[in-house]
């Protein structure tokens, strides 16, 4: 019941609905554009561009004056653009690596980013309070119509996802195919930046500049687990990036003094850790489970075939022999073998013959007979 | 320049060259990111020391903090050994991770303690020369100026007694080894230092200083040098101009001095960018000029010492035949001729080239016989 009320609360409540609103706009967006940048090895592009947005932000504000969030969004793009071309030419034409060049750009466009904003601080009729909350993100603060241009933005980097797909999917993949068969890589590659870059501006004001790049790495990384298939782990990134964004408002919209941004992203990672634990195929659990069950199956083949070895240099097959011979061929001591022996009789492969003396019955002859042969192959 | 200027300056530089330092195997090892997330990461554990001891000036933050940035250099080790995700992936996935913590930890208990987001994240340098060093009651500095000179100094130690270890290690990391020195106790050990270091200048210079810092002076200074040594020199003192200017540009444009000096720090990047010998753009375009004309003259003259001698020299030999020959159009043509003139590589005789003995030889060099 009160999880009715709940929602009837998001649904009712202006500012809830439209943080939450808004959350899950940069949840899917955020998330169907990071996989592409996770899988084309760009994790923390997202990062620097989100940082080189900041004096896009404030240059756009002492340019026009106004604080409107469209003319914010425009000045974050093009700065963040710009960030990533300069980025680009530094990686292509000096020695210095991604790491470097991603270092460089997002530290110094942030440090003249503050200097613009304490530039504008000071002026005196200047109307600059607000501009700040893109440092940490204040989703409290969001209008209905930030949330609309946000739809309107996010809505139209999708359409371009997907009418592009298939160019994207070969330009992630194997782009040098993509340049035989005559695709414009280099073109995709800036187009898709590009979109990159609009989900990381639509995001600034509801996570902030410093937690974006998360919100474009882990729904991604969180949806590589589940699938290997490009189509599902963009829709699950998406979908991932929702759910984070939505329970994050509501989370910090029930606890006093729980800052958005920040709630949103433990959201998302705790999404990233239960996927690398439990997701089928690539989980921890899984593979450790697995593991578990072949070492398992190892061990006890290793007894039965202990036993076999012996069995065969007696001319009757059932000839019974002790536990302590057998101990002394296998890894384990004279208990793991006696369980051992417990549970390949269990299976009907060996009989106890007396206390500690155990034989091969006709089937664990055969299954012997067919591991030996296995291993010869 | 009154006393609170030069200590400020004087910390602003003491920092740069205590960052300049590890900073340099950072960018070297292709781990500048890590500054990046170590610096944010400790956050949340200087906020989880200040909730046990309840004083923001106490040493226990500092280990708090370098013990987080260890962590979070862990933590990025152990999703990469699940190989789950890629190496950048497990960097963007900690330390947002942590620095939200901190972040949420802050804003829910801290209240209006000094200690808030903000100042970690920009610091704010103008306030370092309040917190005085006063042993047995003598004034004699800002307490930021001697916990960086200490910082420094540990960077500095450090580097004079591990250098050839860590000269092979970054350079030949195979051939490090094969000879004993195990790559994960330099590694932890520089991320140690990397984690000490941004915990003792991030009240006074912010996060984001500390990073530009690391990575830009040994970035422009990569491209300066291919000498480790000096290397280090450069980026050291990169840094300190960076300071420097930064401080005066934001005293004078009356803004934020951690900003400002960030900024410089891209600034003196790009200059490096542009104008570092051999490496620097300038020069490459330079280099690419010179080659693409030397390589036209040389086609030029290999042309015509083919035609040399021959019936057809005469009609071969003409400048308007270079554009269709080579599909050079006109202005080049000429421009080429013009500078074939003059390296005396051939002289013409109205629109007729003739090659002069220096132009044979070139001829003959070019030509692999």
């Amino acid at each position: 019941m009160e999880l009715f009320g709940f929602l009837g609360e998001i649904i009712t409540d202006y500012t809830l609905r439209t943080v939450a609103l808004g959350s899950a706009i940069l949840g899917i967006i955020s998330g169907a554009l990071g996989s592409f940048a996770v899988l084309r090895k760009q994790s923390l592009l997202g990062d620097a561009i989100s940082h080189a947005a900041l004096p896009g932000i404030a240059f756009a504000f002492i340019l026009t004056g106004i604080k409107s969030p469209i003319i914010l969004i425009i000045g974050a793009a093009v700065a963040g653009w710009f960030g990533t071309l300069l980025m680009l030419s530094v990686i292509k034409n000096t020695r210095i690596k991604t790491d470097g060049a991603l270092g460089l750009i997002l530290s110094t466009f942030f440090g003249f980013g503050l200097v613009l904003l304490t530039y504008i601080q000071k002026q005196p009729q200047a109307n600059q309070a607000g501009l700040d909350k893109f440092l940490f993100g204040q989703a409290s603060t969001l209008l209905q119509s930030d949330v609309i241009i946000m739809g309107i933005l996010g809505a139209i980097a999708l359409v371009i996802l997907m009418l592009f797909w298939k160019e994207f999917k070969i330009l992630t993949f194997d782009p040098d195919f993509g340049e035989s068969i005559g695709l414009p890589i280099r073109l995709l590659d800036i187009l898709i930046t590009f979109l990159l870059v609009i989900a990381i501006v639509i995001g600034l004001q509801t996570v902030g500049v410093v937690l974006m790049s998360a919100m474009v790495v882990a729904p991604a990384a969180a949806a590589r687990q589940w699938t290997n298939h490009l189509g599902l782990m963009v829709v699950l990134a998406g979908i991932f990036g929702i759910i984070a964004g939505v329970s994050g408002a509501i989370i910090s919209s029930v606890g006093a003094k729980l800052p958005t941004g920040p709630i949103i992203v433990l959201c998302i990672s705790l999404i990233v850790g239960i996927s690398m634990l439990f997701a089928p195929n690539r989980g921890l659990v899984w593979n450790w489970i697995r593991r578990r069950i072949n070492r398992h199956r190892l061990h006890l083949e290793a007894v039965l075939s202990d036993l076999y070895e012996l069995t065969l240099h007696h001319e009757r097959r059932d000839h019974p022999h002790s536990v302590r011979a057998l101990e002394t061929m296998s890894i384990g001591g004279g208990e793991f073998v006696r369980n051992s022996l417990r549970e390949l009789q269990t299976k009907g492969w060996v009989k106890n013959v007396s206390g500690d003396e155990w034989a091969l019955t006709e089937s664990g002859l055969a299954k012997a007979n067919d591991l030996v042969k296995e291993r010869q192959v | 320049m009154n006393p609170a200027q030069i200590e400020i300056q004087l910390i602003a530089i003491v920092v740069a060259v205590a960052c300049a330092l590890p900073g340099v195997f950072l960018v070297l090892r292709r781990m500048a990111l890590m500054s990046d997330a170590i610096s944010h990461a400790i956050l949340l554990g200087i906020v989880l020391a200040f909730f046990v001891v309840k004083d923001l000036a106490s040493p226990l933050l500092v280990i708090a903090a370098a013990l987080t940035g260890v962590l979070t250099v862990s933590l990025v080790e152990l999703l990469n050994k699940t190989k789950l995700v890629k190496e950048d992936a497990a960097i963007g996935l900690v330390f947002p991770v942590l620095f939200s913590m901190g972040v949420i930890l802050i804003s829910r208990f801290a209240g209006d303690v000094h200690l808030d987001t903000d100042a970690v994240l920009l610091g704010e340098l103008a306030f370092a020369p309040f917190n005085r060093f006063e042993p047995f009651g003598y004034d004699i500095g800002p307490i930021t100026l001697y916990v960086m000179a200490g910082i420094l100094l540990l960077n500095l130690l450090f580097i004079i007694i591990f250098y050839k270890e860590l000269k092979v290690a970054t350079f030949d990391p195979g051939l490090a080894a094969s000879i004993g020195l195990s790559p994960a106790i330099i590694h932890y050990a520089l991320m140690s230092l990397v984690s000490v270091t941004a915990v003792g200048a991030f009240d006074a210079v912010g996060s984001i200083l500390v990073v530009a810092l690391m990575i830009a002076p040994p970035a422009a200074a990569y491209l300066m040098t291919n000498d480790l040594k000096w290397m280090i020199i450069i980026s050291a003192v990169i840094g300190i101009l960076s300071a420097v200017t930064g401080y005066w540009c934001a005293h004078i444009f009356d803004v934020s001095i951690a900003g400002s000096m960030a900024t410089m720090t891209g600034v003196f990047f790009l200059l490096s960018f542009f104008l570092a010998p051999k490496r620097g753009m300038l020069s490459i375009w330079q280099r690419r000029s010179r080659q693409k004309w030397e390589f036209a003259i040389k086609m030029l003259v290999v042309h015509l010492s083919h035609h040399e001698n021959l019936p057809e020299a005469k009609d071969e030999s003409r400048i308007d035949h270079l554009q269709r020959h080579f599909e050079w159009n006109k202005d080049f043509a000429e421009r080429v001729v013009r500078r074939a003139e003059k390296s005396e590589s051939i002289i013409t005789v109205g629109d007729i080239m003739e090659l002069t003995d220096k132009g044979r030889q070139l001829a003959g060099e070019s030509v692999v016989k």
